[in-house]
């Protein structure tokens, strides 16, 4: 058996590659983090329940309506994107003028109530999804579920589509010409107040994308994003809010960095992104892609 | 946070020539309560009460008055509950001298995330600290000395001062309302010392506090410090009250609820965090026997409190006429 570092090139593999498909979920839940706080200066606490949300809403479609994944896959973000421009124009819209803090405040609200419902209907307990791609290719070194890879694949395409729509097109042109100044582009006849709906529906749309990808991958549970997030909110930290392409590397690579973890020092596997955050925030404060101090 | 306008009420109604014996009469009769009640209320209820009401206060010492939102509290309580419990149970040490252990504990951890969370401010600090309880919680986790899921079971309350026996349920209820009671006062001299000023300072304009001289940095670290040691004093007695220390009490969850305890009382109110931290208590008791989760109202609660009464309870009834009348003002 071929080694590396005295640790079986297998082992090395295959948690390199559970350390990219986690890596998926955090880009994408770290990117709709970004986007959101970029313009509303909200951290989005509910980020977690949206992407519960997101693999609930597949797995309800499947047993009521029986829809399919790949639909799902579209169908579900829109509805928790739905969901998200509802809370934004209803409650979330009356914080703006208030310190973040209270944003921040709500949306943990809203994460515990959503949650909490979700345990009181369906249990703590977690529901399996069927996998929607059978089978899986032998690459010499380790065997790779195909899911598993289309997953990795899925979510960085739309994590380059998401930045792509931002820096390249014309409404990506007014997101970030109102995360710079909203008012100067209000007064040039932009509804600002609908792009920031729109913006919030994009980032909990993308968190439930993220829950859909994650159905056939973990169990289906109330509170799968609720440790998820925090995780998450590491990420971000040490990545810095100010770039998106930052938020989406640094995704990634904390997790390679949490896979190569479990093979060579697999105790601190739960806490090497907190480890890296803190060395991030005494090294570089602003965080690896951050612009603020 | 609070503080900027939220918690200002306009001085238009003067306070009464006599409001301050009034407050006193007040005070006095909040005492006598306290002192009788365990005659009619379950001791057990009355004792977790008051250690998250001192909890909550801990917690408020930094929101309320250094405008800093932690969002890890629970580490040090939960730490130092572990810490007591372990030098009550393992080392044999008396109850006073864990609790001790148990504070130092807290302030020591206070003292490495607080350095490291002051490096960056509002929304980040929030999450920093969350992120570093969160870790703090994965090493209880796996730390042989905390038993993991098991927990410290059966902590023996022992003898305070090898005097007094603290198994019997009235001793113990008096020793933690003096140990509440002494934290308050700690928290009320803090409060309003030249150091408790310059902390409102800096909650209220934190570029002035730096040009006016202050190193505002360390000002933080210090009141961070000082908030995780009270923290700290409560856990400790929590976790003599239930002869427990528990996972439970390190989870993020426990950082939300003491948010919602202050922030339902009133941020930036010495009594706001206690009467929030009566009710929270009051409703997980209630609750606890029907199978309605207790987080589908903890959060609506959490909802309704931002969006609509953001002063909180004790905040608006001094904000309200009445509340002047008495000459009331966040920060007595």
């Amino acid at each position: 058996m071929t080694m590396i570092f005295g640790i079986p090139v297998q082992a090395l593999m295959g948690q390199l590659l559970l350390g990219l498909i986690n890596g998926s979920f955090y880009a994408l839940l770290s990117l709709g983090l970004a986007i959101i706080f970029g313009l509303l200066r909200v951290i989005n606490f509910a980020h977690g329940a949206q992407y519960m949300l997101g693999a609930f809403v597949t797995l309800l479609l499947l047993n009521h309506g029986g829809i399919s994944f790949w639909f799902a896959l579209v169908l579900a973000p829109l509805i928790v994107g739905l969901v998200g421009a509802v809370i934004e124009r209803t409650m979330l819209s009356r914080l703006y003028k208030l310190d973040h803090l209270y944003g921040l405040l709500f949306t943990f609200g809203l994460a515990l109530a959503i949650e909490g419902t979700f345990r009181y209907l369906y249990g703590a307990s977690g529901m399996p999804y069927p996998q929607p791609v059978q089978g899986g290719v032998n690459l010499g070194f380790m065997f790779l579920p195909k899911y598993r890879g289309a997953v990795v694949i899925i979510s960085l395409a739309a994590c380059i589509g998401v930045w792509f729509m931002i820096e390249k097109t014309k409404l990506g042109a007014y997101l970030r010409a109102a995360t710079e100044n909203p008012t100067l582009v209000q007064s040039f006849g932009v509804n600002v107040p609908l792009l920031l709906t729109l913006t919030y529906a994009l980032g909990a749309g993308l968190a439930g994308f993220a829950g859909v990808l994650a159905a056939p991958i973990y169990q289906v549970s109330p509170l799968m994003g609720s440790n998820l997030i925090i995780i998450v909110f590491a990420v971000v930290v040490v990545g810095g809010m100010g770039s998106i392409l930052g938020a989406i590397v640094t995704g990634y690579m904390l997790g390679v960095v949490e896979g190569l973890t479990k093979v060579f020092y697999p105790e601190a596997s739960n806490i090497v992104i907190f480890v890296i955050m803190a060395i991030v925030l005494i090294l570089r404060p602003a965080g690896l892609f951050g612009k603020d101090a | 946070m609070a503080g900027k306008s939220e918690t200002a009420a306009p001085d238009h109604v003067a306070a009464h020539p006599r409001a301050g014996q009034v407050r006193l009469v007040l005070i006095g009769v909040a005492l006598a309560g306290l002192l009788v009640a365990p005659m009619f209320l379950y001791p057990i209820f009355l004792m977790k009460l008051l250690a998250f009401a001192l909890f909550a206060s801990a917690f408020n010492l930094l929101l309320g008055y250094t405008g800093l939102l932690s969002f890890g509290h629970a580490a040090f309580f939960g730490g130092a509950a572990y810490f007591t419990a372990h030098a009550v149970k393992v080392w044999g040490w008396p109850p006073e001298l864990g609790l001790l252990l148990g504070v130092a504990g807290a302030a020591a951890l206070g003292l490495v995330m607080g350095a490291i969370a002051i490096r960056r401010q509002g929304i980040y600090f929030a999450m920093i600290t969350l992120a570093l309880s969160q870790m703090f919680f994965f090493f209880c986790l796996q730390a042989p000395f905390t038993h993991g899921e098991d927990g410290i079971q059966s902590v023996p309350r022992g003898h305070l001062f090898g005097l007094i026996d603290l198994n019997r349920p009235m001793n113990m209820y008096y020793f933690v309302l003096a140990v509440f009671l002494v934290g308050l006062l700690i928290i009320r001299r803090f409060v309003n010392s030249p150091f408790g000023m310059i902390l409102k300072s800096i909650r209220e304009n934190e570029s002035r506090a730096i040009s006016l001289g202050y190193s505002v940095q360390r000002y933080k670290l210090g009141a961070f410090v000082m908030s995780a040691a009270l923290a700290g004093l409560a856990g400790g007695v929590k976790a003599l009250i239930f002869q427990f220390a528990t996972l439970t009490d390190v989870t993020w969850q426990m950082s939300g609820e003491v948010i919602l305890m202050t922030l339902l009382g009133g941020i930036g109110t010495l009594f706001g965090p206690i009467v929030g931290a009566g009710l929270v208590v009051s409703l997980q008791n209630f609750l606890a026997t029907s199978d309605f989760p207790v987080t589908i109202i903890t959060g609506v609660v959490f909802m309704v409190c931002v969006l609509l009464f953001r002063r909180g309870l004790v905040g608006e009834f001094f904000a309200s006429k009445l509340g002047r009348k008495l000459g009331l003002r966040s920060g007595s």
